[in-house]
């Protein structure tokens, strides 16, 4: 039988479903998730399958209906919650910071919040400083979060099943670029196979997607498949390169990366999140506190450059990584 | 509707428990901070923000409640925790930070958790308000008929969390009741300068529903409004705010030296304390006889004495429990 | 020399600009009549009016928001957040205002805001007001970040701050507000940016930041006893970081502890060791080792916060380690 082809964001609406179905206490809440199926389209259908109450469309008021499913799961809800766009965390920050993520810890383990709260990342499509932002660093520097970011649509699923089953509060973090939306740019990778039934994907396990042994290239979301192109690129020229997406940043999966850089002997982290003390930056220490002697050149890190993401597609190109820049920095740091 | 003498009599013992409670850790938290004042000596560490003039809010309004009923409390939230039926060795070991604490020495004063009597609170201003909101909307999901109370400050009204949180309980038509407990001060700023409305019940009209402004010095006042809100919100009608005017007789914190109160105010303020009044009446109207009325002293007394006991014999947790808990 | 505590030192830095210039403002919390939580603003209503010293309703959205709006104008507002961990209900306004609207304005925009606030473990205030989150501001382009550790420190840095035309965050470790000092009385400042050695040493570099410059500072009295000799460098200001200072350090000792209160992962000190791994990487003669927080939030109980709060003693194993001893 011909497998299966869906894109990220049905991917992500099936995993909701199929739990919503199989557990009464599901529900989701958010702005536009209901009858337009969430503006990247994460909810699409749900409403019409759920009805209104448990789907509910909320007014423009993060910190309200945030705060609203910290305090129904705490009364045995399992609430998923979606933010639109990660840029607007900033109007409900406190309920992330000091409640959803310690709350369980503050009552010593009384309590549990196993909230999902998910929300898109990510630029390339003008849409500038204040919807294009990844952030993800932010959240895992935050202890009492998982942090998921998906990049395929069978992890999209698999992570998010995983996600709604734990006990503990996740932060699921899909890319724009990633969902498969017809009216974005679309990169062949966001339509793949995914199997119909329900099935999960463990948290703190990275995967490689491709092996190599020349380099090893971290990533997560769109920055996994930029390192495959640039990878298909080198291969050509007899550079051989191993991509490891990590899939979750809390659990880390420190071991993949740390025997990846035993094997290859050389590391570069991708990010397109900012540069400066973010998930890169931790890679890289991880592997200078743990590794270093395995290293045949200094490591590297290629990230958004520390500005903040602008408008003009010359200027958003120049700052978000590229396939050729990778290449680029691949390239350096065999020479 | 005429209140039972069984019901009177417990809302003078909570309101008392309450107080010589709070009177009791006043004292205990001075133990280690003079002459010179750490706020992290023992035996009490850390910031204290006490509710002593404020108990016939809780108390008027827990009377009301389940333990399957869920508060969100405040900062300063013994109170509501006594009120809502909370145990007072396990708060008591919490202070002190204890092994033996309501949530094992991870939580102190200001995070207080009770997963059986669905009680929490914590110490960011107005935050605590959605979470009962959430609870509300899981109640209703749920089929049940419990109520979801948040208590806050008049401070926390002029918070984002405030509004967002009462529009979002309004339009869900959710079982929550929020109490603003105006003592007059958001730490130092007298609500003249902070609020432009004269009572934060008037802000109730916003969202279309009821708001009440009560004497929170009068524990009946208090209940009679509670009833009725709380009675409503089980009907499946809706939220309400409650307004309750009341005092803070010490600082907003212990330490603070309280030169923003003009002089006195508090005199003022204690001719209305709400336990003295209150047992006053209950003699007065023959529900209790003196003795009774000190027989009921003495036990509150008794039990906040063994709560005591029982915190300074308690253990200390192990260091290494400082990294459990972050995840489950 | 004159000493001051910092919390006097930063008072002064604020009375002397604020005579200097009209259009600085203060405003926050209890700023007012209370001067300030921690003391910081003590006596500036009485000295400036309820104009300029402004005590707000519990509002920091609001607060920062409106900070905004008035630099954008032409003022120079340093607005206090009570406690780091507040920053939650206004972190909208910082980051994706405060932070942004000079680059999408295409630069045409000054924004002349100092942010103020505390952070800090060590008095028992547990998890909602204990924390060190500073590796937040820092990941964010557009702000500076400022974190003195001394007196000197702090009153220099809060003159630049309030005379740079960014937004600057600006954050004061509670536990380093009593510390005594000397400090000069006439008005001066320290530029962002410019890391100090607080120590010489040769053998190890250790870099650290607000209150764990003096565990740091201890731990080398400690060490040097056996002859371990200790460079201890103080950033002063995160970000800007002074790369070229800790760089030139560690080309000097060729081994780096980074030591922080904020928790480790994705922390100050993964950027620091990052950085120093990717332009340092053939100088250094061990593998770097960071001195940080556990990955949980800051517990209430004495036992568990030191427990918790990295210690001298842990700095001091770490540049053993480094070493090999």
């Amino acid at each position: 039988m011909a497998e299966r082809i869906i894109s990220m964001y049905e991917a992500i609406a099936e995993a909701i479903a199929q739990e919503m179905e199989r557990d009464p206490r599901v529900f989701v809440m958010g702005e536009d998730v209901g009858f337009y199926g969430g503006i990247f389209g994460a909810t699409t259908g749900l409403w019409k399958k759920f009805g209104d109450e448990r789907v509910r469309d909320t007014p423009i008021s993060e910190m309200g209906f945030v705060g609203a499913a910290v305090g129904a799961a705490l009364e045995g809800m399992r609430p998923i919650v979606e933010v639109m766009f990660v840029d607007f965390t900033g109007a409900c920050f406190d309920q992330i910071l000091n409640h959803m993520s310690k709350i369980q810890y503050m009552s010593g383990g009384q309590l549990k919040v196993p909230v999902v709260l998910m929300t898109a990342i990510g630029g390339g499509y003008n849409d500038a400083a204040q919807h294009s932002q990844c952030l993800y660093g932010l959240f895992a520097h935050l202890p009492g979060l998982k942090i998921v970011i998906p990049s395929t649509p069978y992890d999209a699923k698999g992570l998010m099943i995983q996600a709604i089953r734990d006990d503990n509060p996740v932060m699921y973090f899909f890319h724009k670029g990633l969902m498969g939306l017809p009216w974005m740019t679309i990169i062949e990778a966001t339509w793949a196979p995914v199997p119909e039934e329900p099935y999960t994907i463990p948290f703190g396990v990275a995967d490689i997607k491709r092996e190599g042994k020349d380099v090893t290239v971290v990533a997560v979301a769109m920055m996994v498949h930029r390192a495959l192109e640039a990878a298909q690129k080198l291969e050509k020229e007899g550079i051989s390169v191993e991509v490891i997406d990590l899939r979750t940043l809390v659990p880390l999966d420190r071991e993949a990366i740390i025997n990846s850089v035993k094997k290859t002997h050389r590391l570069l982290v991708v990010d397109e999140d900012y540069l400066s003390y973010g998930m890169s930056g931790e890679i890289v220490a991880i592997v200078a506190e743990n590794a270093l002697e395995y290293l045949d050149a200094p490591p590297k890190r290629l990230a958004v450059p520390d500005v903040p993401i602008p408008y003009s597609n010359t200027l958003e190109d120049f700052v978000i990584p590229s396939a050729d820049r990778i290449a680029e920095a691949i390239k350096e740091l065999v020479s | 509707m005429p209140v039972e003498r069984e019901k009177l009599v417990e809302l003078y013992r909570t309101m008392l428990k309450i107080r010589l409670f709070e009177e009791r850790v006043a004292e205990i938290y001075w133990e280690g901070k003079s002459p010179v004042f750490n706020i992290a000596a023992d035996p009490i560490p850390g910031e204290m923000h006490l509710y002593i003039g404020e108990e016939a809010v809780a108390t008027g309004v827990c009377a009301h409640l389940r333990p399957d009923d869920m508060v969100a409390g405040t900062h300063r939230s013994h109170g509501h925790y006594i009120a809502k039926g909370g145990d007072l060795k396990k708060l008591m070991a919490e202070l002190f930070g204890k092994k033996t604490g309501l949530c094992q020495g991870k939580g102190g004063h200001m995070h207080l958790f009770d997963a059986g009597l669905h009680f929490g609170c914590g110490g960011i201003i107005g935050a605590g308000i959605p979470h009962a909101v959430g609870a509300a909307l899981a109640f209703k999901m749920q089929g049940k008929d419990n109520v979801a109370v948040s208590f806050i400050g008049d401070g926390a009204a002029n918070i984002g969390a405030f509004h967002e949180s009462l529009n979002l309980a309004a339009i869900w038509k959710l079982p929550v009741v929020i109490v603003v407990e105006d003592n007059l001060y958001a730490i130092s700023v007298p609500k003249s300068k902070s609020t432009a409305v004269k009572s934060n019940a008037e802000r109730a009209a916003a969202y279309g529903i009821p708001g009440v402004l009560v004497d929170g010095m009068d524990v009946m006042a208090v209940y009679e409004a509670a009833g009725e809100a709380i009675a409503r919100a089980r009907r499946g009608e809706g939220p309400s705010l409650i307004e309750c005017l009341c005092y803070r007789y010490r600082g907003h914190f212990e330490g603070d030296p309280q030169l923003y109160k003009p002089e006195g105010e508090e005199e003022e303020w204690r001719k209305k304390d709400p336990i003295p009044n209150f047992r006053a009446k209950l003699i007065r109207e023959g529900i209790l006889t003196e003795e009774e009325a000190n027989k009921i002293q003495e036990e509150v007394a008794a039990l906040v004495a063994e709560a005591e006991k029982f915190a300074r014999e308690s253990p200390w947790p192990e260091p290494e429990e400082a990294l459990k808990h972050v995840f489950l | 020399m004159r000493k001051l505590t910092f919390a006097q030192a930063l008072n002064e830095a604020l009375r002397q600009e604020m005579r200097r210039d009209p259009t600085i403002y203060v405003a926050g919390e209890d700023v007012g009549k209370y001067g300030g939580i921690f003391g910081v603003t003590a006596g500036l209503l009485e000295e400036f009016g309820e104009e300029r010293v402004r005590d707000t309703p519990i509002t920091e959205s609001a607060i920062i928001g409106s900070a905004v709006g008035a630099a954008a104008a032409g003022l120079r507002p340093v607005v206090e957040i009570m406690f780091i961990d507040f920053i939650g209900v206004a972190l909208d306004q910082l980051f994706n205002q405060a932070a942004k609207m000079k680059y999408m304005f295409g630069g045409k925009a000054k924004l002349p805001i100092v942010v103020r606030t505390t952070c800090g473990a060590g008095m028992c205030a547990a998890a909602q007001h204990s924390q060190s989150l500073e590796a937040w501001f820092m990941h964010i382009p557009g702000l500076k970040v400022v974190a003195p550790s001394t007196p000197y420190d702090a009153k220099g840095l809060l003159i630049s701050s309030i005379r740079d035309d960014n937004p600057v965050f600006f954050i004061e470790h509670k536990m380093l507000y009593g510390l005594e000092g000397d400090v000069p009385e006439e008005p001066y400042t320290i530029p962002l940016g410019v890391a100090d050695i607080k120590r010489e040493g040769k053998d190890v570099t250790v870099v650290a930041t607000m209150a764990m410059v003096h565990k740091a500072l201890e731990a080398a009295d400690e060490l040097a006893k056996e002859g371990i000799e200790v460079e201890v460098v103080d950033p002063r200001t995160l970000s800007p970081l002074d790369k070229e200072t800790i760089i030139n350090s560690v080309k000097k000792t060729h081994r780096l502890v980074v030591v922080h209160e904020a928790v480790k992962q994705a922390g100050p000190g993964a950027e620091i060791a990052a950085m120093v791994a990717e332009e340092a990487f053939d100088y250094l003669d061990a593998p770097i080792k960071r001195v940080a927080a556990p990955f949980t939030p800051v517990p209430f109980s004495p036992v568990l916060e030191s427990a918790y709060i990295p210690s001298k003693d842990n700095i001091i194993s770490a540049v053993r380690e480094v070493l090999g001893k």
